[in-house]
């Protein structure tokens, strides 16, 4: 997975894409979540890292984590590793 | 080390250049509590989804538009409309007050009875009267409302039959500048059937012609098309005196107020231009105190509000069955309040409430019924927190029409609990179960092995 490259994201949770003009909000667990992908982690350790520092069952997290995923890419921040 | 808050990671997209309608972002708050009983509570104790009724709202907006008649105009009598939400404990709430009934069906008119009403504080509207319940409507000496020119000739042959003079007025629909007409109803003023009907009545001497109705429509958020129904009727009231000496006892000007509710695709909320009982009243006693019949002859005014009255007294608790994301990357929502037992979902934007509290961040989401249909939506839009399943929900504004247009279908009818004025609850109307459905139904011999 990789962000695409030139997108902005703020201290405060605040993303855009200076190539479509779009702008987007991300909430605080959104960031930290992306953050972290920007850094190069796997999807697989992110989850582990969120399951450790919230309070979250693995299974709500895994749904909700999916689902974030897919927004992302419906938003073409995230694209495949190509 | 103590973990942190966890919330369901959300994107959203920024809209530039279309703003929400009111430039503000939605605020929601979350409703804990009708009347003082957790939301919580009511789900545990009665079921998800439950129906509640709080009769404090009732009482408080039935004195309130009482008020804004009275101080305007001496007398008034409101009657409160049967079809717009039937329990009996919620007609009795309103007899109590002092409204007389209003039906437009002989099970309602049995319904009115059984709760007590005597027969002359019952109002009979609408097109299908049996021959049956007009009978009994004039025994009882109750005011029949003639539909149409068929109901009149059976009540003069009734009238002869039982030697009785029926009080009757007859129903009248017009041009009060509003679209559509509710011409399927009555007798037309424009074209002179209204005028007809009248004087068949007069040169029969079968009935006894005490009062003019008309039923302008509903939801109608104008208060101008009563002014111009009220100079009509008055100006029919005038006409007869004259050309018959008698002076017509009332005029009744149906319902049709507003609620506070959303219309469906509206741009404006219904809190914003939903007019007051006062506008409303305003233009109706104006219309009857300036025209031409001397002050001491006046007609009683009758009022058949029902949404105005009850709308806002009822709400539903609900819950969150799940999430989902529809394939256009909208988040969806599914409750187990379905259109089967929110019909007004067709016509209002409901109010919709997290019942408990929840994390700041909203989606643009579709919220639907548990029904397997598409046409299952309850709202097709709307900015709203991400709550979880088994997370409670509260729709606001639902007393009007759905506990008595809503359907057994899929699902079963949940129950509907009154919360008294001293915040005690009580069932009104018990969940429907397996057996409720099935006892009415009837297997033949050869299908039973
Ligand atoms: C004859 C009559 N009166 C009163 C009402 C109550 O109308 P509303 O709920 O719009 O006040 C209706 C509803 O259609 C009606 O048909």
């Amino acid at each position: 997975m990789k962000i695409k490259s030139n997108l902005a994201i703020s201290e405060s949770g605040f993303v855009f894409d200076p190539e479509t003009g779009d702008s987007f909000t991300l909430n605080f667990t959104g960031k930290d979540i992306l953050n972290q992908i920007n850094q190069g982690i796997s999807l697989n350790d992110i989850q582990k890292n969120i399951l450790e520092k919230y309070d979250v069952e693995s299974d709500s997290l895994e749904m909700n984590f999916y689902d974030f995923i897919s927004m992302l890419k419906h938003f073409n921040i995230l694209h495949e590793n190509e | 080390m103590e973990k942190l808050k966890y919330e369901r990671p959300i994107i959203n997209k920024i809209n530039l250049g279309i703003p929400n309608k009111f430039g503000t972002k939605p605020k929601f708050e979350p409703i804990t509590q009708i009347d003082g009983v957790p939301v919580q509570i009511l789900a545990e104790k009665f079921g998800s989804p439950v129906m509640v009724i709080s009769e404090k709202k009732i009482k408080e907006t039935y004195k309130e538009a009482k008020r804004a008649f009275t101080t305007r105009y001496p007398k008034v009598q409101f009657a409160w409309s049967y079809k717009t939400n039937y329990l009996d404990a919620v007609c009795r709430i309103f007899h109590k007050m002092g409204s007389w009934a209003e039906v437009v069906s002989g099970f309602e008119y049995d319904k009115a009875l059984s709760n007590g009403m005597p027969g002359n504080q019952i109002i009979f509207n609408g097109p299908d009267k049996s021959l049956k319940d007009l009978e009994k409507a004039v025994i009882n000496k109750s005011y029949i409302h003639i539909d149409h020119f068929d109901e009149l000739y059976d009540l003069i042959e009734i009238a002869e039959k039982l030697d009785e003079k029926p009080k009757v007025a007859i129903r009248i629909n017009m041009n009060t500048g509003i679209y559509p007409i509710w011409d399927k109803f009555g007798f037309n003023l424009e074209n002179g059937d209204a005028w007809n009907a009248i004087n068949k009545i007069m040169i029969s001497g079968k009935l006894d012609l005490v009062g003019l109705h008309t039923h302008i429509g509903t939801f109608i958020n104008t208060v101008e098309p009563y002014g111009v129904a009220t100079t009509k009727l008055m100006d029919l009231v005038i006409r007869i005196n004259e050309k018959f000496h008698t002076l017509i006892k009332y005029i009744d000007l149906g319902g049709g107020f507003a609620s506070t509710n959303t219309l469906r695709g509206s741009y404006l909320q219904g809190s914003d231009t939903c007019p007051s009982f006062d506008a409303y009243a305003e233009a109706i006693t104006n219309s009857i105190i300036n025209s031409g019949m001397d002050i001491e002859n006046l007609p009683m005014l009758i009022l058949e509000s029902g949404r105005a009255l009850i709308d806002e007294a009822g709400s539903i608790v609900g819950s969150v069955i799940a999430n989902k994301r529809l394939a256009d990357g909208r988040r969806s929502m599914i409750i187990d309040v379905g259109v089967n037992i929110l019909f007004t979902a067709f016509w209002y934007d409901h109010l919709i409430n997290p019942g408990q509290s929840f994390s700041y961040n909203s989606e643009e989401t579709t919220i639907y019924g548990p029904l397997c249909m598409n046409i299952d939506c309850i709202r097709p839009n709307m900015q709203f927190p991400v709550l979880k399943k088994g997370d409670l929900i509260v729709i606001s504004k639902i007393g009007a029409y759905n506990m008595t247009q809503w359907m057994q279908f899929i699902t079963m009818r949940p129950n509907v609990v009154l919360i008294d004025l001293q915040g005690q609850t009580h069932v009104i109307r018990q969940n429907e179960t397996l057996e409720t459905i099935t006892s009415l139904e009837l297997i033949p011999d050869y299908l039973k092995s």
